[in-house]
């Protein structure tokens, strides 16, 4: 008798579990118009569309309106001078990520197998410099679960290639296992960068050089930088007091004066910024899409894509 | 004073009969873990790929529900004691952590507040259940084949922290990014565990004790020499214990393996506990238990010297083989050691205490070591 019970709850939770899986999750409706995602056409945004997991593009002019959806399938993306970067989950059952360098019709050109899940992917203007984090667990002292980051910077000129670029000095700062580095941004000569480093609780940022291997703190509590196109300003991401997941507030700090000033955003930015022109932002939010912001501190955030993820523009 | 209410001690003979309520108890160990492990295995991904938390949050979380653990433990063995109802406690562990799991998929969107309540939660069950569930196994077990009985327990158990992950990593494989589903199916595990536990397991409650347990009785039970001692070795030796993550952590430095695969480390450990687990509590009742407890520790020690001298695949194997044998001769071995120590009206709260004591000393070796690791870049 209560074999029974046990059986016939085995069936029904079975069933059960199983229509779960197999319903189908609801997606919301977007507008999609047909056409090819090109990287080479100006004055489009390019950004992972969330319903399909795929690389799309509007135009800028407006965003909110009907995409064109690619068949590249990506979890985070970049393009610049004409070239893509694509971040994607490996195949498997184990967590991995591949970089593939793609051309400006999304056309595979290199790819490179990668340790851990894929977190950011940013390339040099020209597009020579690449780079990427992923997230790497069971990889730290204490417990199975924690996490920590690895930034790779890839010389598509030399075809030098970093996997990790842990083994950076930084000025003044004691070398240690719990050192992490990521959200790397290039300047214009394809040789200095912006990066965070983290250690021993606190972030910095960091202004290193990719071949020299080294680099000096600039200033503490900087997540996450991106350069301006002039190369003035930095935006980053600065914790703050407040709860929630993502205890950030976005900030653009002048590099000539050394001023930070807060932007209008006041939710919690958890990505890498990307600059749109010179005075403008834009981000992704976990749900809410793709929004901009001015980087004077002024005005309001506005949407720009829903169900988005990723941006970067031609 | 409380040792005069002891049962005998450890005595070879006896059918050797693995009673019922034992191997009741190990199937909803089983189950229950498939269940937890399903989730502990995808918990980072999903706290981080799918909710967009920090890693520094997490590890935040993380060290939240340890605390937790330890200070319900204490709580729960006190309640199934004072009340007998040793079977009422276990069940509401079950239950609690079934209902973390199910508010895990509809969790709490984005807050970490309410995650970190969900997870604490489910840490909650975790504590509460484990020290009537040891009393249990006791109580039901013949006092002479108590090692072995613990081993089974342990056996069954472990098959199901090795099926967890397996099925967790299969099901995002084919349904990819479904962490949801993931929870649902680790919720249906946990639904099936708390079934059997109604169903099949019997409770042993003994009349009411004429004493009121109190929470200071419950300490009293720390004047007792022989507890005292094992408590203190027991703390002692878990102090000395590196966490698993870190003898993980120091194959793949040494040994260069794959990052993704440091993931499958645990499982050799857990192949080696799986099968040693019986045999050792076998050999624990024939040449004392106590011995056994210490035996394991000297495996441990192996392990360490292995991981400070050799390399290649004999270290991998060594290490993985030695630990796995540490487990097996001490997890269920110092329980099966204590529970005959303990006075019928205080067991439960007597194998809290002691499993708080070395849930505390491995938390504060494993900070310690941690600190350490972080500030001299080996």
């Amino acid at each position: 008798m209560r074999i029974l019970v046990v059986v016939a709850a085995v069936i029904a939770l079975g069933i059960g579990a199983t229509a779960y899986a197999l319903r189908a999750p609801d997606k919301p409706a977007v507008a999609v118009e047909a056409g090819a995602v090109d990287l080479s056409e100006q004055g489009r945004l390019i950004f992972m569309d969330e319903i399909s997991g795929k690389v799309a593009s509007v135009p800028l002019s407006s965003p909110g309106g009907p995409r064109r959806v690619s068949s590249l399938s990506c979890k985070r993306f970049y393009t610049a001078a004409r070239q893509g970067l694509c971040l994607a989950d490996a195949q498997g059952p184990l967590p991995g990520s591949t970089a593939v360098f793609v051309d400006q019709a999304l056309g595979e050109q290199r790819r490179v197998e990668v340790a851990g899940v894929p977190n950011r992917a940013k390339l040099s203007a020209d597009g020579r410099m690449a780079s990427w984090t992923t997230f790497v667990t069971g990889d730290s002292y204490s417990q199975a679960g924690t996490f920590s980051t690895r930034t790779a910077i890839f010389d598509k000129q030399t075809e030098v290639y970093s996997s990790n670029i842990e083994g950076t000095s930084v000025e003044g700062i004691k070398m240690a296992n719990d050192m992490n580095y990521w959200g790397v941004t290039f300047t214009a000569d394809d040789r200095t960068y912006y990066a965070t480093m983290s250690t021993a609780g606190k972030t910095y940022l960091i202004q290193g050089d990719a071949v020299e291997e080294s680099a000096k703190p600039l200033r503490e509590n900087v997540e996450c930088p991106s350069l301006s196109p002039d190369g003035t300003r930095v935006a980053f991401k600065k914790r703050v007091p407040g709860d929630g997941a993502r205890p950030w507030r976005e900030h653009v700090l002048d590099l000539r004066t050394m001023v930070e000033t807060p932007l209008a955003e006041t939710r919690g930015i958890d990505d890498q910024v990307v600059w749109l022109d010179n005075d403008t932002i834009a981000y992704g939010l976990p749900g809410e899409g793709i929004w901009a912001v001015q980087a004077n501190g002024e005005g309001a955030p506005r949407q720009l894509v829903p169900h988005a993820s990723s941006p970067s523009l031609v | 004073m409380y040792i005069a209410t002891a049962r005998q001690a450890p005595a070879a003979g006896g059918t050797g009969r693995i009673a019922g309520n034992v191997l009741a108890l190990g199937a909803v160990s089983l189950l229950t873990d498939v269940s937890s492990e399903m989730v502990t295995a995808i918990l980072p991904l999903y706290l981080v790929l799918g909710l967009g938390f920090s890693p520094l949050q997490f590890g935040v979380l993380d060290g939240i529900y340890t605390g937790v653990t330890a200070l319900v433990r204490v709580a729960g063995g006190h309640a199934a004691d004072r009340w007998q109802r040793r079977k009422l406690v276990a069940g509401l562990g079950y239950g609690i952590s079934a209902v973390g799991k199910a508010g895990f998929a509809r969790a709490a969107g984005t807050s970490a507040t309410a995650m970190g309540l969900v997870l604490a939660g489910d840490r909650t069950g975790k504590g509460l259940r484990t020290a009537p569930r040891d009393a249990l196994i006791t109580l039901s077990s013949e006092p002479s084949a108590l090692g072995r009985a613990f081993g089974v327990h342990r056996a069954m158990d472990t098959v199901g922290a090795f099926l967890g992950p397996l099925i967790a990593f299969c099901l995002l494989w084919t349904l990819p990014a479904r962490y949801d589903v993931v929870f649902v199916v680790s919720f249906c595990f946990a639904l099936l565990g708390l079934l059997v536990l109604v169903l099949f397991v019997r409770d042993h409650r003994d009349v009411l004790p004429r004493v009121a347990v109190s929470l200071r009785s419950a300490f009293g039970l720390l004047r007792s020499r022989p507890f005292r001692r094992v408590c203190l070795v027991a703390c002692g030796l878990g102090f000395l214990t590196l966490g698993d993550g870190f003898i993980y952590l120091l194959l793949q430095k040494k040994l260069d393996i794959e990052v993704a695969y440091i993931a499958l480390l645990p499982l050799g450990t857990a192949g080696v506990y799986l099968l040693a687990a019986v045999p050792m509590g076998a050999l624990a009742d024939r040449l004392g238990r106590w011995r056994i407890f210490l035996a394991g520790h000297l495996a441990l020690l192996g392990a360490y010297l292995l991981l400070a001298g050799t390399s290649g695949i004999g270290l991998l194997a060594g290490v993985l083989l030695l630990h796995g044998l540490f487990y097996a001769c001490t997890d269920g071995v110092l329980m099966a050691v204590v529970g005959p120590l303990m006075p019928d009206e205080l067991r439960t709260s007597g194998l809290a205490l002691l499993q708080t004591g070395q849930v505390l000393a491995r938390a504060c070796s494993s900070v310690l070591f941690g600190a350490l690791w972080t500030w001299f870049a080996w």
